[in-house]
């Protein structure tokens, strides 16, 4: 694992490129982004000139191996110093939309897919969800039938990130239509300039400038080519996939839940109320300090389920690896509760200022419960984890 | 509290002009982030409704506070959470000041046509640098000839931006920051415009509650009458306090009714819901939850129903209306949230009546009188900080 050393100065440099890249290049127009419900399609060639879109990728494909201690500090200090949930999402929507081509497509989808979306020249998305199921994927209804050497895709996804744009979409499909289970479920690549493809922007309470789709395929052609690895191997794939979104948005929550912190404190420190600041008032430093522990009970987790990750443990069928699986279901929830209370305490400490459009704290209150209910429900999480522990 | 008969009919009509009237128009209004007050409010004053508590003598029927309390909590029947709460400062929050302690004439030139309608009022406390801290408000009203000379700004003020008039707390004098202040009644649109001196700086806009206007108004040298003055020069502090209870209580009741719709759409929803063979309503988490949530609202609202059986009894309830609003507060998160987690991605969607209530609901626990504010109260009337004399 030599060549995935990373030393303190490697972070520092990319916490540094990053908070640069907020303050000049995000902040004056993410107000402007989140009320034109999209972000500039220039910020993925951006994104990906400032290499960050090919963190943690094999190099073939213009990718740059990276382990998940530097991607956590740039996911951290992004979502920390300004970065909203919905630019997050969107901009690493390829994140959870690539990995499947990665470990399990043929060269040929590989050279067709990957390098394009790592230069940030295609957008990449991830399609499972459906109207009539989320949490219950196994029970998926899209289909995918074989035809003369293409697939003929029929059914809806919803909720999907960045589906409204997306150049490439892979989509959970029911490729046996006799197995009505987990089994029956393919991973399969539909460019988003198919025929037959209708695509509707759906409202939201948060991640605004996230542009968030509702997809209709109406015998939509692929090729057979584009299949993901083997029919029937789909369930598998997005289980694998999951743990890594799920470590994602735990690392996202964290620098969410800091830059609550980090505002209200700044606040608290400024206002008045009966003749001195409010950080003179008890009850509002014990907030402040509510937050920070489990800020820090977060960030440590964080750190050592990262750690156990770039050693080797990727959920694997070992009870080592069924452990981890539970482990990254659990901080998922742990940091997600963080930065649900930080945003509540954080908007609480600010006042009138927390319910009003422009503070941090208030975005921030309206992204929580995406982080909550996305990537696995909470109680989801807790169905998993207690599977894996054997419970 | 024992609901009678009339409580009922009260309820009832008030239900059936909100499925007429309101609620039809609930989304464009909430996308319009503002609703028609004037309309609105002439409707409810033809049917009596904007005046259940004030006396007979200025239009109003005369009747007990329960009567106020009923009507607050079938105000949850609104889709949202901005209409109930416009129409609740007028009825609750700029207005007992005024009946309780104003001069004939004020009342016959502010609360008759409020009560019946004609006009929408406004309350103006809070300030930019002044929210919590009531006392620390910094506009002036300096005596010239027979006018008050107003200077300052109010921030937070719902219905402001179509008000024509609000009820102000200023400092009218030197000395401690309790004994300096009154209340006065200020004009400030003539034909809906906006008087000389008046600005609206801004519209906030908030989290929730799209449906009502808040603004940021600035006042430069904004002449009124002397005789706006309500009551006492100078016992404008106390007055606030007083026309607060009233506001917290009133604030506990209306979202009780709310609170529950919000729990039963969630378990329609969740009977509804199918996933791994079942449904998300056979999930033991899921009955569980619901149940708690159900409960708090019960405790709610019988701690709030006590509160006004005592109020309407002569009792001074400010430690019980504190209690109220406190927990009311909480319960907008708590149940809002408990909620909207069961409805998954539909929950997260714009048009989600829970997640309207989520956003809705958050201001609970800031506005008329922050959570924390209510503690201080609380602890107080405890006697929790009193040094023991030795």
């Amino acid at each position: 694992m030599d060549d995935l050393a990373i030393g303190a100065e490697d972070i520092a440099a990319i916490e540094d490129g990053v908070r640069r890249f907020v303050q000049t290049e995000v902040k004056p127009h993410l107000e402007a982004w989140e009320e034109a419900g999209e972000i500039p399609r220039g910020l993925y060639r951006r994104a990906a000139d400032l290499g960050w879109l090919a963190m943690g990728y094999p190099e073939q494909f213009g990718g740059t191996p990276a382990p998940w201690s530097l991607r956590n500090a740039m996911t951290i200090t992004l979502a920390r110093t300004g970065g909203s949930g919905g630019l997050m999402a969107s901009l690493f929507s390829h994140n959870i939309g690539l990995p499947p081509v990665v470990r399990h497509g043929s060269l040929a989808l590989q050279q067709k897919v990957i390098p394009d979306v790592l230069a940030g020249r295609k957008i990449a998305a991830l399609a499972i969800t459906e109207p009539g199921g989320g949490t219950d994927v196994s029970a998926l209804k899209t289909t995918a039938r074989l035809e003369g050497g293409e697939y003929v895709v029929d059914g809806e996804k919803v909720f999907i990130t960045s589906g409204v744009r997306a150049d490439w979409l892979t989509v959970a499909v029911r490729t046996d239509l006799k197995n009505k289970g987990p089994m029956g479920i393919s991973m399969l690549m539909v460019p988003g300039d198919a025929v037959g493809l209708t695509r509707s922007p759906l409202k939201k309470m948060g991640w605004l400038c996230s542009d968030t789709a509702q997809i209709r395929f109406d015998g939509v052609r692929v090729p057979v080519g584009n299949l993901v690895g083997e029919e029937g191997s789909g369930f598998k794939m997005i289980l694998t996939n999951f743990n890594g979104e799920r470590l994602s948005m735990a690392a996202m929550a964290l620098g969410f839940s800091e830059c609550c912190y980090d505002e209200a404190l700044s606040w608290a420190q400024q206002r008045k109320t009966f003749g001195t600041a409010l950080v003179d008032h008890q009850v509002i430093r014990h907030k402040l300090m509510d937050m920070k522990m489990r800020i820090e009970s977060t960030r440590a987790w964080l750190n050592a389920v990262s750690a156990r990750a770039d050693a080797g443990d990727r959920g694997d069928k070992s009870a080592k690896g069924a452990e981890w699986v539970a482990q990254v279901c659990l901080l998922k929830n742990h940091a997600t509760q963080t930065m649900q209370f930080c945003a509540d305490q954080g908007v609480q400490i600010l006042g009138g200022m927390g319910f009003m459009r422009g503070t941090a704290c208030e975005r921030i209150y309206r992204e929580v419960k995406v982080m909550m209910i996305g990537g696995g429900a909470e109680e989801i999480m807790k169905e998993l984890a207690s599977r894996q522990l054997n419970v | 509290m024992q609901f009678t008969h009339e409580h009922r009919e009260i309820q009832n009509t008030l239900k059936r002009f909100i499925d007429a009237e309101i609620n039809p128009h609930v989304d464009e209004w909430e996308a319009a982030e503002q609703f028609p007050a004037h309309e609105v409010f002439k409707k409810l004053g033809n049917l009596g409704l904007l005046g259940l508590t004030k006396p007979e003598a200025y239009g109003g029927a005369g009747l007990d506070y329960s009567y106020g309390m009923a009507m607050a909590e079938m105000l949850g029947h609104i889709d949202c959470g901005g209409v109930p709460m416009a129409i609740g400062v007028q009825t609750d929050m700029c207005t007992p000041a005024l009946a309780r302690f104003g001069s004939e004439e004020l009342k016959k030139e502010f609360l008759v046509p409020a009560i019946a309608g004609d006009t929408v009022g406004c309350i103006g406390v809070s300030e930019p640098g002044a929210g919590s801290d009531v006392s620390a408000i910094k506009t002036t009203a300096r005596k010239d000839g027979d006018d008050y000379v107003i200077t300052g700004q109010k921030m937070w003020i719902t219905n402001s931006l179509q008000a024509d008039w609000m009820c102000m707390l200023v400092n009218t004098g030197e000395g401690p920051a309790h004994k300096n202040k009154s209340l006065v009644m200020v004009p400030l649109r003539e034909n809906g415009k906006l008087r000389t001196g008046i600005e609206v700086a801004s519209k906030i806009r908030k989290i929730g509650m799209h449906s009502s206007d808040t603004g940021l108004l600035y006042f430069d040298d904004v002449r009124v009458p002397q005789r706006n003055l309500i009551g006492v020069e100078g016992a404008g502090f106390v007055y606030q306090m007083q026309q607060f209870q009233e506001e917290r209580l009133w604030c506990a009741a209306s979202c009780l009714h709310s609170l529950n719709n919000c729990i039963d759409w969630t378990v329609e929803w969740a009977q509804e819901r199918k996933m791994f063979g079942a449904t998300l309503a056979d999930q033991q988490w899921v009955q569980f939850r619901l149940a708690e949530m159900k409960t708090e609202v019960e405790a709610l609202r019988a701690l709030t129903y006590r509160a006004c059986e005592l109020y309407v009894g002569g009792q001074d309830v400010l430690e019980l209306a504190s209690m109220a609003k406190l927990k009311a507060g909480r319960l907008n998160r708590i149940v809002a949230d408990g909620c909207l987690q069961f409805w998954g991605g539909m929950g997260y969607t714009w048009e989600n009546k829970v997640a309207r209530l989520f956003r809705d609901g958050r201001l609970g626990s800031i506005g008329g009188g922050a959570d924390e504010v209510m503690m201080g109260i609380i602890a107080k009337t405890m006697g929790v900080a009193k040094r023991k004399t030795a």
